[in-house]
Parts: structure tokens; sequence; C-alpha cells
């Protein structure tokens, strides 16, 4: 009891706040950067976001430490953090939880160091191979037959991937991914050790896991090395702000080495604070709002589920391992019975009747439930779905669930990116190695990835998420009509 | 003592009331509820700072809301009415002995309490046998209902706050569905006048213009609305507002009222030329 009351007391805590009113009460005249000088050299800039948004926007000095080398408060923030998180340390990221994956890869792996992931991770983790020369080993993450979403890493799939490649030094897993599906974490992480690989995990979408009830595992509760959190999704602080969880043997010094290649020097204050503030309150309230989140997500299911033809599911979808758990505050919805994709339901949503949701893929619709939401607004969500089945359902047959294409790795993507390489028309690619990504944003999983051969079922599909009004990215040409190939392969 | 009730009416217009008694004041879980005594317009009701009703004025609002559409429409018998939580628009309704059955669906339970006891100028007749409350979200209610109501009346607070999921596209389908082929849907319109009220009453025309037929607007003349020129809409998969206007029947009801009569009725459809081009604008 003393011990948790001893915890509960540290938490109250939030360091990097506590030293920006104090300093902000010194009333220091600043003849350093930043050159607004707290908002009254950019009057315009201080009117639209706030007169005490800008005074906070301080710069690195002495009485508020330096995230490069944080010796101070933001060491304290630091390990506030890991204790709330049960890490042993944590790292305050402000370059996006794109950054934190890059510096577990980068971390974990040299150049022609492989590691193993399912290929249904986030173009951060792909774009970390480019960078770092590391070798991607991938799992095929399998596709629900019927939902047609991307699934978790099965542990005889991941088993086999660690046997071929013992000389693998890591694997990466979702937890969960972004509809919400969590592989069996404890197993692969127990699995991997046992070939002393390190266990790296994208929980972009798992904060909550770290203090939830009745939540999938987290990272750290299972012993896993490193995670990637994303507290400006569930955590509440403020976008492209970020955790880097170590564990185990893991080196603080080696990784903030790592973070600090390519970390800006001039960190946000205004992120930071939101790191700790919001730490704070998930660490002293946290299992009460999650306990809301979870529960206003379930209400918002059973409703959705009452209108028919929407299926709004949850963990009837567990089978003890591609979906060994499933993470109830995410509101994925498969509209094909309806006969919308997903993607025309997310833009009637905004265009018909100004909702916006997280995304819409060619099956499902996701709808972000967070503490911030207000029942009245779940309900127009819930009318709104009945609304758009009443007046725009079609035949179910016009949406067609593509199967998870197993990727053919030609080069590693660090390879692939840096070939010499000519540009062609995207339908006429087929046959040859693409040099860049192709994906469809949100979710940012890529179709293609760089050093895959392309193949007509890939072009198929990819022209068939452009006709259901999916937004496409990835490639130099932003209208996604021309790919690099590499050039080696044009004979 | 000096007491003084002031409402903005706009960014840069104040409106303000002699108090002589704040008689109540609570908080329910959607918004800050206060009955006050004035000198001027009797008891009056504020939701959030917002004045709602005073004894003074109410009957022009809660005749105009009803009437209308049972004069159009004499063969009306089930209604939901959707807010109203002070009961007003229900004692007029209860007044046709022709209505089988009224709903009322209001979100907030605490008005209701409170108008019960400060109120019972409105709120007489929530007690009558044909009224049926439901303590709920309007949106949610209306959602499961297909083909029942010959009348909805929507009888909200503005597009902000608890009642703002009354002001939406989904909201207005939802009612469409819900209404029998001969249904009215006659909601509170906003005003025309200062540049907020106008902006929802803008937008409310446009997303009901999208799904019924008929869709007419009318005015009426409140003294402690903003601007004192407020709108109802009319809405309907059948009858037009003055084409079908029964005026014989509804004399012949001989039912007593301060504001309303059939000469009215045609009259309130007149509308200014600013009006008429503002939602001209958005059809």
């Amino acid at each position: 009891m003393k011990g948790e009351y001893m915890t509960h007391h540290l938490q109250q805590r939030a360091p990097i706040m506590e030293a920006l009113n104090q300093y902000k009460s010194m009333r220091v005249v600043p003849f350093d950067v930043p050159g607004h000088k707290r908002g009254r050299g950019n009057p315009e800039l201080a009117t639209f976001l706030g007169e005490q948004c800008l005074t906070m926007d301080v710069n690195s000095m002495k009485p508020l430490d330096n995230l490069c080398h944080p010796v101070s408060i933001i060491k304290e923030a630091e390990e506030l953090a890991a204790q709330a998180f049960n890490a042993k340390h944590a790292f305050f990221m402000v370059n996006g939880t794109t950054s934190a994956v890059q510096a577990m890869i980068m971390t974990a792996c040299k150049a022609g160091d492989k590691i193993i992931m399912p290929r249904n991770v986030h173009r951060s983790a792909i774009n970390a191979l480019i960078l770092s020369g590391a070798v991607p080993v991938y799992v095929n993450p399998g596709v629900h037959s019927e939902l047609g979403i991307p699934l978790g890493m099965s542990v005889k799939d991941v088993e086999q991937a660690i046997l071929e490649n013992t000389d693998a030094k890591a694997i990466l897993i979702n937890n969960p991914t972004y509809y919400g599906i969590c592989s069996n974490l404890q197993a692969l992480t127990d699995l991997a050790h046992r070939y002393n690989m390190l266990v790296l995990v994208d929980e972009a979408h798992g904060t909550h896991f770290y203090f939830g009830d009745n939540l999938p595992a987290s990272a750290m509760s299972v012993g896993a090395d490193m995670a990637s959190v994303s507290m400006h999704k569930s955590g509440g602080s403020l976008t492209q702000s970020s955790f880097l969880l170590i564990n185990n043997e893991v080196s603080e010094g080696y990784t903030r080495q790592i973070i600090n290649l390519t970390q800006t020097t001039s960190g946000s204050y205004l992120l930071l604070s939101s790191l700790d503030i919001s730490r704070r309150s998930l660490a002293l309230n946290g299992k009460e709002i999650f306990r809301k989140v979870a529960e206003m997500a379930q209400y918002t299911r059973n409703e959705i589920n009452k209108i028919g033809g929407y299926y709004a599911y949850s963990k009837e979808l567990l089978n003890g391992d591609t979906i060994f758990d499933f993470d109830v505050t995410k509101l994925s919805v498969d509209t094909r019975e309806v006969g919308l994709a997903g993607i025309e339901v997310y833009d009637i949503l905004r265009d018909e009747y100004d909702i916006q949701i997280e995304f819409g893929d060619i099956g499902n619709i996701l709808a972000y439930i967070s503490v911030g939401d207000r029942h009245l607004d779940l309900e127009r969500l819930v009318a709104a779905l009945a609304e758009i089945k009443r007046r725009y359902s079609k035949d179910k047959s016009r949406i067609y669930i593509h199967e998870y294409i197993s990727p053919q790795v030609a080069y590693t993507p660090q390879e692939a990116f840096y070939a010499p390489k000519q540009k062609l028309p995207i339908s006429e690619s087929a046959g040859y190695v693409s040099s860049e990504f192709v994906m469809c944003y949100p979710p940012g999983i890529p179709i293609l990835a760089p050093g895959e051969r392309i193949t007509k079922e890939i072009l198929d599909f990819i022209d068939y998420s452009k006709v259901k009004g999916c937004f496409l990215t990835g490639t130099e040409d932003s209208n996604i009509e021309h790919i690099n190939v590499l050039k080696e392969l044009m004979e | 003592m000096n007491l003084w009730y002031t409402e903005k009416h706009s960014p840069n217009v104040r409106f303000s009331l002699k108090v002589e008694e704040h008689l109540f004041t609570g908080k329910s879980d959607f918004q800050k509820i206060d009955i006050l005594q004035t000198s001027e317009f009797g008891r009056v009701l504020t939701l959030d700072g917002l004045v709602m009703l005073t004894e003074k004025d109410e009957f022009i609002y809660h005749e105009m809301i009803t009437h209308v559409a049972l004069a159009t429409n004499p063969s009306i018998k089930k209604v939901l009415v959707i807010g109203a939580g002070d009961g007003g628009t229900i004692r007029e309704l209860t007044a046709y002995a022709t209505i089988e059955q009224i709903d009322m669906v209001e979100i907030d339970e605490m008005v209701v309490d409170v108008c019960r006891e400060y109120l019972p100028q409105t709120a007489s007749k929530l007690a009558d046998p044909r009224v049926n409350l439901y303590f709920e979200d309007g949106l949610k209610f209306v959602r499961r209902i297909e083909n029942e109501y010959d009348l909805i009346i929507v009888d909200s607070t503005d597009p902000f706050g608890p009642g703002e999921g009354l002001f939406t596209k989904e909201f207005y389908g939802n009612c469409y569905k819900a209404l029998t082929d001969d249904g009215i849907l006659v909601n509170q319109h906003e005003s025309p006048f200062y540049a907020e009220d106008a902006l929802g009453m803008r937008k409310a025309h446009q997303k009901i213009v999208g799904f019924f037929p008929v869709c007419k607007v009318y005015q009426f003349h409140m003294p402690t609305y903003p601007s004192g020129h407020w709108l109802f809409g009319f809405a309907s998969k059948k009858f037009d507002p003055t084409q079908d206007l029964d005026a014989a029947s509804w004399n012949e009801l001989n039912l007593k009222t301060k504001y309303y009569n059939t000469d009215i009725h045609v009259g309130s459809f007149a509308l200014p030329n600013y009006v008429k081009e503002q939602l001209k604008d958005v059809e």
C-alpha cells in the first residue's frame, strides 16, 4: 500500500509544466530564440493560438533542461513516465511516433541486420529500413476472410521465420493494429527472447493498454524490449508527441544517441509539457478514463449493430492466435453488407453529415472514440450511419475484398530506394521492382514497399482503391500515375 | 436592491430584465437551469443563461408552433414532440380532442421537474393521459421509428449545447422516416436577424430542404428572443400550409387563442425579402 501511495504521490508531479510556470513567473527578459519573444513579435499568431500558448513556446536553457541531453526537469519527467509505463526508461519524442519507431529499429539493427516484421507495418517502419539498411523478413499477417482486415502474426509463422533466420536481430510487432487486433504478445516475446532477438513493439495505437482494465497486454508488461507509444492518440497529448520506452538490457545512452541522429535539437516545450501533463493525467485517472472510453465504444458498437447491415466487431473475433486479443476501445465497423466501401461511408459522413472519422478502407471504417467524446456526438454518428444505410445502401456485391498479397521482396528497401531507377506509367509497371511506396493514407500501410516486385494483382488493387476514393500516396509522382522502378530489370 | 438579468442577443447587443427574485438555480447533467421572477415578464426560465420562455410571451411561441400544423391537417392523431420540457407545446396540443397520442422526448428530466414546480402555466397539461414522457436523446428516439407519427414538433433550444443534435441532417432525415405519408415536421428555426442566429436558420433550412417536398418557413413576434423576429419551419410530405389550410374546420373548434388565428396563419408565411433571399441562397 505504501509503495502504491508513494507512486501515486510522485505521479502527481509534472516537472516540465512546473518549471515552465516557474520560468514564466520570473519574467525573464528573453534575448534568445524563439524570435516571437513570448508572442509580442507576432501578435497575429498570439491572437490565433492564444497568448498563454506562445508564452510557453521557449527554448532549451538551464532551468528548462535540454531534450538532447536531459539532466534536470526533462530527466525527471522521463523517469516519471518510465515509472507510469513500468519501463526502464522513457524518452520524450517530439518528431512523432514515426521517429520512435525509427529509433527502435535503428537501435536494434545496423546495415545488413535482419528484422522480422509483419508486412502490415506502418510506413515509418519501412522508412527506418531505408535509413538504416536493415533487411526485412516479412511474416504474412493474413487477412480476415470475411472482414478483409489484416490480422496479427501467428506464433507458428513467426517461429518459422525465426528458425529460417536465426541471425535476425529483432522482431517488430504491432500492438494493436490500426483496427484494434493484437497478436499473442507474450508468446511472441518469449519466443524471440529464446533466440536472443530484441522485441520491438509499435504501440502507436496502444497507449491505453498501460492504464485501462481488461485491455490487451502492453509491451512492457510482457517484458518486450522497446515500445513506441503514441501519447497523442489515446493518451491526450499534442499531435506529434510520443514516448519511446525501453526495457531489459537496451542501453539508454545508445538509444539516446540514435534518437539524436534525427530528432530536432529544438524540442518544442509545447509538445514536451503536453506529454508531461498527459502522463500525469493517465497515471492518476487513466483507469477511469479508459473505462469510460470502452463503455462509450461498446454502447456505440451495440447501437450500430442494431441498425443492421453494419458490423461493428469486437472480441467475438478472437481465435487464440492471429486475433489473440481485441482492443475494445476501437470502433471498427465493417460496411460491405450495406453495399458501400468504408471509404465511401467515410466520405459521406464528412460531406453530408459534418462527421469526421479516423479512416475508411475498402471494407471498414474506424471511428476514434476518446475521453473527449460526448454522448450526443455518439448519437449523431449512429443516426448518421442509419441514415446512410437508408439513403445510400447498394448491392453488396459491388464491394470486393482483396486477399492478402504476399510481397515478393527482390531488394532491401534501402537498396531499392537508392538504386538507379526510371519512371514508368504505373499501369505498365507489372514485373518490375518498385523503388518507392504506394499506400492509402490513412492507414499508411504500404501496398507496395521499395524493393518489392510489382504484380498485376497489386496494380488491380491500387486501381480499385483509387476508384473507391482512397487517398493514395507514396510515389514521387503525387498523382500516382507514374512509379519509379529499378533500372536493371527493365530489359 | 436593483437586480437585473442580462442576456447577450448578439456579441454587441444586450437585453436586460429587472429581476425581483431568483427562485431556482440548479445544474443538470446537461445544462444550468434557472427560474427568475421578473417585474415585466413574470417568471422566466433560462437554460445556460439564455431565456427559453417567459410567462408573459410564451403563448406566442407555443400557439404558433402547434396550431399551424393542426389547422393544416385536422386529422392529426399521433404527435411526437422533441424538447419542450416546459410543457407549453403539450398544453396547446391537449386542447385538440382529436389527438390520440402525444409522445414527448426531452433529454433533461430536471427541466420538466423544475417547470412542474415553478411554471404551472405551461406544465399544467403534462399529466394528460394521452401524453407519454420519455427522457432521452431525441435523435436516438427518432432513429428507431418508422412511419409512425402524423406530426413531429421540434421544440428545441439552439444549435449548440444539448440541442445541437436536433439541428443535424441525420436528425431531419430520421424525422422524415418516422413520419407517415401525411407527415408534417414543425421545427424551431432560429432567426434571420443577427448573424449567428441567421446562420443557424440557413443551415437548418438547407438540411430540411433535402428531405421534404414541401418546405416553408413562417414567422412570429417573440419579444424576449433576440431581435424579436423568430421563425418556425414547416416541412411536410404532402400538405401545403396555406393552400391546404382548413380555416373553417379550425374555427369551428372554437379554441381560445391569444395570438394564433387563421388569418395570422396565412400571413405568417409571407416573409420579408431579406429572409426570402437568405432561404433561397441555401435551397
